[in-house]
């Protein structure tokens, strides 16, 4: 017997969307009109009302999607994604002293996290002691303090290295934080083979967005490709940079911006250990990527997806890497905490479950949800908990995890992927015209253009032309109110006490000769590496060491800036 | 933005540590546009610096910016030197990650506004051109 609704299937089958707009569109359009004469992403790229097999007419899935865990990679680095494991949770923590936060760290193992993530005060992350004029009012404000090897077995204590996968978000004294690290290892007795963890180390966002560095590029990039080659032969399983725009979506920028910036300084790295004379399939598996998910929910998904597929023809095209291992673009993401109101902040809880669901329906490796606090203080345990807990939820209940790459083959999804991919090539090719990153970041290139999308944006939001829940509607009842987290003035008296300490009780000659052998080092060629853990060993402090690779190196000025 | 027949010119500084500049880069921006004269003080300043800075330049308003947490350090330490330069008459203003029970301790010291996130950008314009006056010299 025939379905009853055979005859119907096949005219319809015959339509176009011609006639679909003549016919049953206009009738709607007619009653009703649309909200908008035109619909953007939260970037500002425009929106169709529908996308059609049509769109995808040039689109050869072959190519352009492949299989999970196959080039391309656009369906995931992973042949069963999320259903062999699912991804790491790993929220940042880190505040106050190093004891504060190894008591935050035992609290999140006990309460399923999968793995450590350590959040530095700025101090730390500056290259500063904690007894440094500039450090005044900021020890432990917004991470946790470490000056010397002795806070940082602190932070680890009770917590074997080789038990756990640590992320250090680290940059411009990247270098010195994970000589730290491997020290820690060393008193463990735990082998350098069997660490695992990334540090973030990506200076060149640095200079475009976050603005943490300390040294120029052209120094800076030398650092990194010492500790990439020396992680290459010694800690294997270290994942060496995280190329990070997260920073770069922060301060700004558009989601195509945000991935051919960070696309571009991937480029930028693998160009510099290239031609240290490091092998491209020796390093470039170790270095990961790290992405913002912002609230719209496909934008960021074709993101993440277009990132794979690019990195891959980055490597393969451009940089003839030979192992698909090199070609992966594994990536962590945190959602945009840019995006969070100060303004009734339980509404934040929803914008992160939007964003994280963005960030595995795109086919992220591991994930940081934000606090519900987190725009006017750091998490308290209870919105730590939260956040974590709206990860397992979308991993437990929803079901989205049940299936490889849900989205492929949906017509708008693979359009706004594609359009993302061309957006982000033309930055590369001009970054390219430019010389490379580092030429373009000193004729302020990427700032720029950031500084621009952001101005843009506030401007949208002024105008009430994008909606911000809270803030520019939906105003009224701004009554609840978050606890917050404080920190006292009494961490820093602790943190310089301890800091003068242990300057006052180690060895003093093993402390001097070792900083002027990282000296040395810095002025010739040696592999930095080695003299930096020595200068660990020895107790020397971030401040000091970073002092003496700037004696050598001298220190970055930013040039004008674009308002 | 005249006054008496001058521009009112304007400080923007990013004190202490803390490079998000994101919204100091806004601020400064929005201003010019308003037709005050507005000088961008770059990252990564001292509150020593600054006054210097605004000496220097001669301005009529001062606004910092601050998302690390330092506020409470820092802000009052600008007020400090600029009294103990004379100077206690520039107005200033602040914005950035400071918690509501901050604002009190804040206003104390001197500071005359603290404008919290969600603030547009016509608000701080408005305010601006309502409290900041040329100095008398």
């Amino acid at each position: 017997m025939k379905p009853k609704n055979a005859g119907r299937t096949a005219v319809a089958s015959s339509r176009t969307r011609h006639d679909w707009e003549e016919t049953t569109l206009r009738k709607a359009l007619e009653k009703i009109p649309e909200r908008k004469a035109a619909f953007t992403t939260v970037s500002s790229l425009p929106i169709e009302r529908l996308y059609t097999a049509q769109d995808l007419k040039d689109w050869d899935p072959a190519d352009r999607l492949g299989f999970p865990g196959e080039p391309p990679f656009t369906r995931g680095v992973q042949p069963t994604l999320y259903r062999g494991r699912l991804w790491t949770m790993r929220q940042f923590a880190g505040f106050g002293t190093a004891e504060d936060t190894n008591r935050r760290f035992h609290y999140l193992l006990e309460h399923g996290q999968t793995g450590l993530s350590v959040a530095f005060d700025l101090p730390t992350l500056m290259g500063r002691d904690s007894d440094d004029p500039l450090a005044e009012g900021e020890v432990g404000r917004e991470g946790v303090a470490i000056d010397t090897l002795a806070d940082m077995e602190v932070l680890f204590k009770g917590i074997p290295l080789d038990r756990v996968s640590t992320s250090m978000t680290i940059n411009a004294p990247a270098a010195v934080i994970l000589a730290m690290y491997l020290a820690v290892a060393e008193k463990q007795g735990v082998p350098l083979a069997k660490l695992e963890g990334t540090v973030q180390n990506d200076i060149l966002k640095e200079y475009i967005a976050q603005k943490e560095w300390i040294y120029p590029p052209v120094p800076s990039l030398r650092i990194i490709t010492d500790m990439v080659a020396f992680c290459t032969a010694r800690v294997p399983k270290w994942n060496t940079i995280s190329i990070s725009g997260y920073h770069i979506r922060e301060a700004g920028s558009t989601a195509a911006q945000e991935l051919a910036f960070t696309l571009a300084d991937g480029i930028g790295y693998v160009q510099a250990c290239v031609e240290a004379g490091q092998d491209v399939d020796a390093f470039a598996p170790r270095f990961s990527f790290f992405f913002n998910s912002h609230n719209d929910f496909f934008e960021e998904i074709a993101k993440l997806r277009a990132a794979r597929r690019m990195w891959c023809a980055i490597m393969r095209d451009r940089f003839h890497a030979r192992s698909q291992r090199s070609w992966m673009l594994r990536t962590h993401v945190q959602t945009a905490g840019c995006s969070l109101t100060a303004q009734q902040p339980y509404g934040n809880v929803v914008r992160v479950t939007i964003q994280a669901l963005a960030a595995i329906l795109g086919g992220t490796q591991s994930l940081h949800t934000n606090a519900l606090d987190e725009t006017l203080a750091l998490p308290t345990e209870d919105s730590a908990r939260i956040a974590l807990r709206t990860q397992q939820i979308i991993a437990e209940e929803s079901g989205v995890a049940n299936t490889v790459d849900p989205l492929a083959g949906s017509y708008f999804v693979e359009s706004l992927t594609n359009r993302l991919e061309q957006e982000a090539w033309k930055y590369i090719r001009a970054i390219d015209g430019m010389g490379g990153i580092v030429p373009a970041i000193e004729q302020g290139f990427p700032q720029r253009e950031i500084a621009e999308a952001s101005y843009l944006y506030q401007k949208q939001v002024d105008q009430a032309e994008k909606i911000v829940v809270g803030v520019n509607r939906y105003t009224e009842g701004d009554t609840m109110k978050a606890p917050l987290l404080k920190i006292g003035p009494e961490v820093e008296r602790g943190q310089v006490d301890r800091l003068l300490s242990v300057r006052a009780g180690r060895d003093r000659e093993r402390h001097a000769r070792a900083l002027w052998e990282l000296e040395e080092s810095a002025s010739g060629k040696a592999n930095l590496m080695e003299a930096i853990l020595e200068a660990i060993r020895a107790y020397a402090s971030v401040g000091e060491i970073c002092e003496a690779l700037k004696k050598v190196f001298s220190v970055y000025r930013e040039g004008r800036v674009h308002l | 933005m005249t006054r008496g027949g001058r521009k009112v010119r304007l400080l923007i500084g990013k004190v202490g540590l803390d490079g998000h500049d994101r919204g100091a880069k806004i601020v400064a921006r929005a201003l010019r546009d308003a037709g005050f004269e507005v000088i961008y003080t770059g990252l990564h300043q001292t509150p020593e610096m600054v006054v210097a800075t605004a000496l220097q330049e001669d301005v009529d308003g001062i606004g910092l910016s601050l998302l690390s947490g330092a506020h409470n350090t820092i802000f009052p330490k600008v007020m400090k030197l600029l009294a103990e330069k004379n100077s206690a008459d520039i107005m200033v203003f602040g914005g950035g990650i400071i918690p509501e029970e901050d604002l009190p301790r804040l206003q104390e010291a001197g500071i005359r506004k603290i404008f919290t996130p969600g603030t547009t950008t016509q608000e701080f314009i408005d305010w601006v051109k309502e409290n900041v006056q040329p100095r008398r010299r």
